[in-house]
């Protein structure tokens, strides 16, 4: 091919700003402008559930002041991290386009398995938890598997997977019908108490906020090298600090008393590297594409069955550890594990966070906010001593909620011409 | 391009030489025992009427439907397209009538789709400046390449579609009516494409219901009708020979009203 475009002669505009008919916003003030726009096309990322939490933080507040307190907030955190994980998977499932109803009985037939085996069967804790995982992971396979070679949508296999699967766990739990695992035991003690040392939350928070800025400086150098329009050095220096001082301040409220839970770290964790992996590998460009148009990623030459059998079992592995994490948090293994509205709470958790029941649009942070959403509402109306009756239906409304605003702002994106 | 190229056959090496394809949908026999040679360095018009079984031609080709019977044979060997991965990873590019793209993912993505640089760590700068590039030969007027491409008009995905056709550096391009929603600059800058490639020694296989277009670049016209071939034809083949093989008959409706025109307007009869 000819190089004409190869060579950028000086003066000549940056090579993604020579369209005069596209505004281009500089500067702060354009930023905040082209944001509003974007939202107002429809595509409002995780601005309605950050508003929502705001109002939802408010009146808990209002009506119990220990709503906020340092104690509370950290319980909170504790809760949120084994259904947001949980709900991490779901991220996955719905990226293709597809649903796990069965995360619930998933997740409680490994807190099952981890049980007896490590228990009553006397396996070291980190064997019963592999074994745990990869049930989890075979399950994910088995739902793929009739997917792609027997058609059978995800909708009715995992509805069948959530009966069996807790059918399952009920037998392993036998006439007992629970397991208590040891309270010394580091596992425990994982999901109920350690809490990370002041010195170690604050380094984080300070890395988040570094990794940003200096991540987001590469890539502006790079752009501006090759002559593409790059964000700004004060715009990148600005986003760097909002962050640090947002999470240092967190991170400071909370070491006022229990401080940031391990538990919570490792869900970060996850959640971070789920982001990665959708955002930045081709796996997650893949993904994407298969969730968004399925024959479209075949005739790129994507292998979209095994992009469906690696959403599949990363989800029912994610729900598998998820449900160990939460018999750490309990101290047991019990019938009730996995049921009740674990299996909603994890999927409203995603799609209030914001991930597309639509496929192909959404991205890890929304388990995250999702999940937060969810146990602040749980939290709040337990504080209130409301029964559990009012807080399903109070659960249920946002959820509800939730999609009308999924359903809107994908109808708005469409005619917008942002589908 | 008013411009008479001279279509000397450039007699390059035969790189895909289809015998005997048929294909069934069902009842319907979309394709009955097709035969068609793609030279090294050769541009092959398809033409036929709707429904004639161009794009399904073109599908098998792509590897994304089977043919029912039938050999195919690239570069001398046969071989058997079981996926569109086969067909790209031997070299055979194809820009799909409906182009296939993912409306939720951006100009760049799809562009790379499939074929992104560094899998592990997403090489962005790297992929946007190729975008723009490949878009900058084609003299697309696309606006933004980071906006989802539910975003762009029809024409602007067709030339994305075409880009990334370009992208694999393929041995043979399959164009399903490249042109249909092009503009007259973008028409233009396919066609040089299409020459500049046919230069570089690659085979194309073009679909368009636009004669002046086929002629223009066509160094062989091949005819489909009702899914069997129907003759092939030299770019200097009378338009009433073609289009009596297009359609199957020397007393058609094109030919009628070809003559109604020529009866009522007889002095506008003998420009060129
Ligand atoms: N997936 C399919 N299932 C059933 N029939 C099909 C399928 N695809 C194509 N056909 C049939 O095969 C025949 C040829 O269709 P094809 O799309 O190849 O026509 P075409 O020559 O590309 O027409 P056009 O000029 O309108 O694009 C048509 O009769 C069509 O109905
Ligand atoms: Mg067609």
């Amino acid at each position: 091919m000819n190089d004409k475009a190869e060579t950028m002669p000086g003066g000549k505009a940056l090579l993604d700003r020579q369209d005069e008919r596209v505004k281009h916003e500089e500067g702060f003030a354009g930023s905040v402008k082209a944001f509003w726009s974007q939202v107002r096309s429809g595509d409002l990322g995780s601005l309605p559930v950050v508003v929502g939490l705001v109002i939802i933080w408010t009146v808990f507040q209002l009506l119990n002041p220990v709503f906020l307190s340092s104690n509370n907030l950290a319980n909170l955190l504790f809760d949120s991290s084994t259904i947001g994980v949980i709900s991490l998977g779901i991220v996955c499932v719905l990226m293709v386009a597809q649903i796990d109803l069965s995360v619930g009985s998933v997740s409680g037939l490994a807190s099952a398995i981890t049980g007896v085996l490590w228990v009553e069967s006397g396996w070291p804790v980190w064997l019963a938890i592999l074994a745990a995982l990869a049930v989890g992971t075979l399950i994910g396979a088995l739902y793929a598997l009739l997917f792609n070679s027997l058609g059978m949508p995800s909708f009715v296999s995992t509805l069948a997977g959530l009966l069996a699967f807790l059918g399952a766990q009920l037998y392993l739990l036998g006439s007992n019908g629970s397991i208590n695992l040891p309270y010394d035991s580091p596992l425990v003690s994982f999901g109920q108490l350690l809490t990370m040392p002041d010195w170690v939350s604050y380094g984080l928070a300070a890395l988040a906020g570094i990794g940003l800025f200096v991540t987001g400086y590469r890539t502006a150098a790079r752009r501006r090298e090759a002559g593409l329009s790059a964000e700004s050095l004060a715009s990148l220096l600005a986003k760097a600090v909002v962050v640090i001082a947002a999470v240092e301040f967190v991170v400071f409220y909370l070491n006022q008393s229990r401080g940031v839970p391990w538990l919570f770290g490792l869900f970060i964790a996850l959640v971070l590297a789920m982001n990665y992996a959708l955002q930045r590998t081709k796996w997650g460009r893949s993904m994407r594409a298969v969730g968004g148009n399925p024959e479209a990623a075949r005739r790129a030459g994507i292998p979209v069955k095994r992009i469906y059998l690696s959403a599949f079992m990363l989800c029912s592995t994610l729900a598998a550890l998820g449900g160990i994490l939460g018999a750490a948090r309990l101290a047991s293994a019990s019938q009730q594990a996995g049921t009740g509205d674990v299996n909603l709470n994890a999927i409203a958790a995603a799609v209030i966070g914001g991930t597309s029941l639509f496929g192909g649009r959404g991205n890890a942070y929304s388990a995250l906010l999702g999940i937060i959403v969810i146990e602040s509402i749980a939290s709040g109306l337990t504080l209130l001593n409301l029964s559990s009756s009012l807080r399903y239906m109070i659960t249920g409304a946002v959820l509800a909620i939730a999609v009308i605003v999924d359903s809107l702002s994908r109808r708005s994106r469409v005619s917008h011409g942002r589908a | 391009m008013p411009d008479v190229l001279p279509h000397a056959n450039p007699a390059g090496e035969l790189v895909l030489a289809l015998r005997g394809i048929s294909k069934n949908f069902g009842a319907v026999s979309a394709l009955t025992h097709i035969d068609l040679d793609v030279h090294a360095g050769e541009v092959v018009a398809l033409v036929g009427d709707n429904g004639a079984g161009k794009s399904t031609l073109v599908k098998v080709l792509a590897g994304v439907h089977q043919p029912s019977s039938g050999t195919i044979e690239f570069a001398g060997k046969p071989v058997k397209l079981t996926s569109p991965s086969t067909a790209l990873d031997l070299g055979i590019a194809t820009v799909f009538q409906d182009l296939a793209l993912c409306e939720n993912l951006d100009v760049v993505a799809n562009i790379f789709l499939g074929r992104e640089k560094d899998p592990m760590r997403l090489d962005e700068v790297g992929m946007e400046i190729r975008a723009w590039q490949l878009l900058n030969e084609l003299s697309a007027r696309i606006p933004s390449v980071r906006e989802p491409v539910a975003s762009l008009s029809g024409g602007q995905r067709q030339t994305v579609a075409i880009a990334r056709s370009l992208l694999l550096e393929p041995k043979v391009i399959l164009l399903d009516e490249p042109t249909a929603a092009l503009g007259v600059a973008q028409t233009a800058e396919v066609l040089d494409l299409i020459e500049r490639v046919r230069e570089r020694g690659l085979g194309v296989v073009m679909i368009s219901h636009n004669m002046e277009d086929v002629r223009a670049v066509a160094d062989r016209i091949v005819v489909l009708r009702l899914g069997r071939n129907n003759g092939v034809f030299t770019p200097d083949s009378t338009n009433q020979d073609l289009v009596s093989a297009i359609t199957g008959a020397s007393d058609n409706s094109v030919s009628r009203r070809a003559g109604r025109r020529a009866a009522s307007t007889p002095a506008q009869e003998n420009h060129p």
